[in-house]
């Protein structure tokens, strides 16, 4: 497949490299980056580009690999009368996403109670297969919940009220549609908020660092001051609720898209006219899902400040444990952008990519209208972390969109057969980084080596301009699901 | 994994953050058994599951790939909401090929008698196309951890 190169950091792939393609792809990506790339991504990529509505181009992030549908790294925008809403570009874990929390504790006071801390977040906060949450609601109060997302946590204790406005969309999808969602979905989720869940779903206790290229001003204003500074940074989704959304619409869109007319490269591509009722019916249930996430990351921040409280005998909110920001990295909005110099409404997907508005963004708090808006990048346990900042580029380039994460170049048997997951937590210790996970395998896993260098994807982003480096975290400690 | 009527291969080279394997069975119910016992196998190590808890499950589906893709997934929300994990399975196919009667067996999820894997959140229909092969019968599976 013809890939050229149009920019020092974009690639294209042109319309005629596959048939029934209806807009370029495009790949963001250093020479190296796009060296590593699967061949899996170019592939999904183009089956992309070829769904009916898609505007512009097909993305891809520089963190992007081999997904199902869409790769991970996947942004596309589709036109409301034309286009199509697929589940297989938000990805079962329905916002799955990441928040970071401040605090004003600094290394030299945390590191001698690092053990006695981590413990304790273990035994509140449930990791691993299996596991139970914390909040207990009949159904009556999960409907809340799920048309609440975050702000049902502020109404019932789990959210200080300035957690609100810096979590995406103030922790609340309006589009939220109860009636859509199965009552399997509700029997797998309802019992699951405030857990953490499995596989590359971590929370992570990080010192801060700063680059010389990192917008130190800015991140100051968000909290971020000095190196040395404690964080912690939580990665996960909607648990079995989402997962259970997208397999009943993944199910139920086979057959709508014989009804409508509609083929795709990929079955799991499968996909609805956005303004068909299968296709509202899809995007309400992905709302009450992605207000779930939410609300799951907030249970989770509720029960790290409790922990935190414990363990250094203060406050919360003398402890500074304020919310950074928490954004969304598996999800479908409305946003509007210009196209042909008008501005259209479209729904953007994004499958493992992040927001990125820029500076004076009608949709951000004012809190965030000089800085622009947080990003949050996880990379691999033993790396680090960044919080970048929204652009006004990445609203003109990518449909406000940048990476999420390190993106995967290795496969989890792979990295099974490299290393054991006893020797990973053991080496993990002698550098430092104290590790309690609820499966030595999944460990094993999620290895820094099976992930490409965080750095790199950040560097690209940022030497592209659809965002800029704020700080840079180094973990401390790793609880994993 | 191989057994007497089925088998199953981790793939490496696919869907890099997912649990990728090709199953090989003699007749389509072993299949099913045999992308069942993989599913589990990603979460845990079934020979250390006993037959304690049973399960009757029917599923439907307008063909067998669909057939397969409702099992698997009836099966991971069985996990989710009663909190198990699953070692044992019998499948019966209809003539149709539209639907499934299953028994299947399995315990509690124990931390301190179990390997607790990653979990599988979904399966998906990425690559699920059961063929005809060698005799019998085959499909790729990716499941979603």
């Amino acid at each position: 497949m013809k890939k050229n190169r149009i920019d020092q950091f974009i690639w294209e792939i042109p319309p005629d490299q596959k048939p029934g393609m209806r807009v370029p792809a495009r790949i963001v990506a250093s020479e190296k980056l796009m060296d590593q790339m699967d061949e899996g991504v170019f592939n999904q990529v183009t089956n992309v580009a070829c769904l009916p509505g898609i505007r512009q181009y097909a993305w891809c992030m520089p963190d992007g690999h081999w997904g199902y549908g869409f790769p991970i790294g996947g942004v596309a925008a589709f036109d409301l009368e034309e286009g199509v809403i697929s589940p297989g570009g938000i990805g079962f874990d329905i916002n799955c996403g990441v928040r970071l929390i401040r605090t004003n504790l600094t290394e030299t006071e945390v590191k001698p109670r690092l053990k006695e801390l981590v413990d304790m977040l273990f035994r509140n906060i449930p990791a691993g297969v299996g596991k139970s949450g914390s909040v207990s609601i009949n159904r009556k109060e999960f409907e809340s919940l799920i048309t609440l997302g975050a702000q049902w946590c502020h109404k019932n204790g789990y959210a200080w009220e300035q957690d609100i406005d810096h979590i995406e969309q103030r922790g609340r999808l309006p589009d939220s549609d109860p009636s859509a969602v199965s009552e399997k979905a509700v029997k797998r989720g309802i019992d699951q908020i405030g857990t953490l869940g499995s596989g590359n779903h971590y929370l992570e206790v990080q010192t801060v660092r700063f680059d010389e290229d990192c917008d130190r001003k800015s991140a100051g204003l968000l909290g971020i001051e000095e190196p040395g500074q404690i964080t912690v940074m939580i990665h996960c989704g909607s648990r079995g609720f989402g997962h259970q959304i997208g397999t009943d619409y993944l199910q139920s869109f086979g057959p709508a898209m014989k009804r409508y007319g509609i083929t795709t490269n990929d079955r799991e591509l499968a996909c609805a006219p956005i303004n068909s009722p299968e296709g509202k019916q899809y995007f309400g249930a992905m709302a009450c899902a992605a207000n779930a996430a939410f609300a799951n990351r907030q249970v989770i921040t509720h029960h790290v400040r409790q922990s935190f409280e414990k363990v250094f005998a203060k406050p919360a909110d003398r402890l500074g444990m304020n919310l950074v920001y928490d954004v969304a990295h598996n999800i479908a909005k409305l946003e509007t952008y210009n196209i042909d110099d008008r501005p259209t409404k479209l729904l953007v997907h994004r499958k493992g990519a992040t927001r990125a508005f820029g500076p004076d963004n009608q949709a951000l708090s004012d809190l965030f209208r000089q800085t622009g808006q947080p990003v949050l990048v996880g990379g691999s346990m033993q790396t680090g972390s960044y919080l970048l900042l929204g652009t006004r580029k990445a609203e003109e380039l990518t449909f406000g969109s940048t990476c999420h994460g390190a993106g995967r170049v290795m496969s989890r048997s792979a990295a099974r057969k490299r290393v054991r997951g006893s020797d990973l937590l053991e080496q993990m210790q002698a550098s430092g980084i104290y590790v309690r996970t609820a499966s030595f395998s999944g460990l094993a896993e999620e290895a820094g080596f099976a992930y490409k260098d965080v750095s790199d994807v950040v560097n690209t982003v940022h030497s592209l301009g659809i965002s800029k480096k704020a700080a840079r975290f180094l973990p401390l400690a790793n609880i994993k699901g | 994994m191989k057994s007497d009527n089925f088998e199953f291969k981790l793939v490496e080279d696919f869907a890099s953050a997912d649990f990728v394997f090709d199953a090989y069975a003699d007749t389509l119910e072993n299949l099913f058994i045999a992308c069942a016992t993989a599913c589990f196998t990603a979460m845990t190590d079934p020979r250390l599951v006993e037959p304690k808890l049973k399960y009757d499950i029917s599923v439907s589906g307008e063909n067998l790939n669909e057939l397969l893709y409702n099992y698997i997934a009836e099966l991971i929300y069985l996990k989710d909401t009663e909190k198990i994990f699953l070692s044992s399975f019998e499948v019966r196919i209809s003539e149709d090929r539209q639907s499934l009667y299953s028994v299947v067996k399995g315990e509690a999820i124990d931390y301190n008698k179990h390997v607790i894997k990653t979990d599988v959140k979904a399966v998906t229909y990425h690559a699920l196309e059961i063929k005809k092969h060698d005799g019998g019968f085959m499909t790729r599976m990716v499941l979603d951890l």
